[in-house]
């Protein structure tokens, strides 16, 4: 299981790892940020390949995965 | 590419001024990835331009020097030749490159400078507002051309890559984009391989790198993702130019 960490004070709320997540396991949280956006969370961390798509199109470098 | 999926070195630890979805950021990972695999940290030079990616320099830990508007070439130009073992690079906009730089850009180009060049073409002039590029698409809504631009008036979108192929100083012209995940590990092989040929003295190298600026195309991060893939292909080709 791959573990992702997406950093809540750097994401903009893009959503372009959203939709690009072949899992579709990654969603707006409902909770504003302290920056004031609803950042991208992970929705079933088990459901996580680690492919790195969401990574590959993050423009703030703020997901990084493990395993 | 390996499978690092964490943050570059080469990348300062700060929040980017950048639009949310803004190609730029996609492209200054990129950079900053490839500079840590290569191992050019302490050896590379960056020339950032003006345009929203102004102030590269703080993005990206290496040396960097900012160049006047379109002189990128020209500053670059003089640092690889007072310091040729340093792997130099521009990082230019549409309207940097295409517009204003136009003259300084061919003539490098047409030098064979040993030079790496990252030509990020967004269709627009993001940092001052919206307005025209020369690479602006035949119809597209712009703060100058509000009813879209039209060739009788504003002249057609510029191939400027395919213009620099023509020329004998030139070792490699390609163009990809940002757009989807295969697009952008496709982006980083090619900038990999525009800074391998300065390593390998090749000569001039420009990568095209069409890039969302969802802001001034008036759409959502992944709407402006989509309009490349669907609209900016069709007259800006993907692929290997030369
Ligand atoms: C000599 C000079 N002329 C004009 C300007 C105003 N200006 C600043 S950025 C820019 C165009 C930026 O567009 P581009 O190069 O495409 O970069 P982008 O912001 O789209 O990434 C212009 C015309 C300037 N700064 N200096
Ligand atoms: S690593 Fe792949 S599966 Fe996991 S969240 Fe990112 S895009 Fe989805
Ligand atoms: S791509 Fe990055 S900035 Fe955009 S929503 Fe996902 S984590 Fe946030
Ligand atoms: S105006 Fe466009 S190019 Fe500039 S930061 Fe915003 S999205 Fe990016
Ligand atoms: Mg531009």
């Amino acid at each position: 299981m791959a573990k992702v960490k997406i950093n809540r004070q750097r994401c903009k709320s893009c959503q372009l790892c959203i939709v690009w997540c072949p899992r579709k396991n990654l969603k707006l949280d409902e909770t504003l940020s302290e920056t004031g956006v609803f950042p991208a969370v992970v929705i079933d961390p088990a459901n996580c390949t680690g492919c790195g798509m969401c990574f590959v199109m993050c423009p703030d470098a703020c997901i990084e995965i493990e395993g | 590419m390996g499978k690092n999926y964490s943050r570059p070195q080469a990348l300062t630890d700060v929040v980017t001024h950048y639009c949310p979805g803004c190609g730029h950021g996609i492209l200054h990972r990129l950079v900053a990835e490839i500079i840590d695999e290569l191992g050019i940290r302490g050896s590379a030079i960056a020339v950032a331009p003006v345009g929203c990616a102004v102030v590269a320099y703080d993005y990206w830990d290496i040396d960097c020097a900012e160049a006047a508007h379109g002189r990128a070439l020209a500053v670059a130009t003089g640092l690889k030749r007072v310091q040729p073992d340093k792997i130099v690079f521009t990082y230019q906009g549409d309207g940097d490159l295409a517009a204003i730089g136009t003259a300084e850009t061919i003539h490098a180009a047409n030098r064979g400078e040993n030079l790496t060049v990252i030509f990020v073409n967004n269709a627009v002039y993001g940092m001052t507002g919206g307005q025209m590029a020369p690479t602006t698409l035949l119809s597209q809504k712009t703060a100058t051309t509000p009813r879209g631009r039209q060739a009788a008036t504003e002249g057609y979108p510029l191939k400027i890559s395919e213009m620099l192929a023509l020329l004998n100083g030139v070792v490699s012209v390609e163009r990809t984009a940002v757009s989807s995940p295969k697009e952008v590990l496709n982006t980083r092989r090619a900038i990999k391989d525009a800074f391998m040929n300065q390593m390998e003295r090749k000569g001039f190298s420009i990568v095209e790198v069409l890039s969302m600026c969802p802001t001034y195309w008036d759409k959502s991060p992944v709407d402006a993702a989509r309009w490349i893939s669907e609209e900016m292909v069709k007259y800006f080709p993907l692929g290997k130019i030369k």
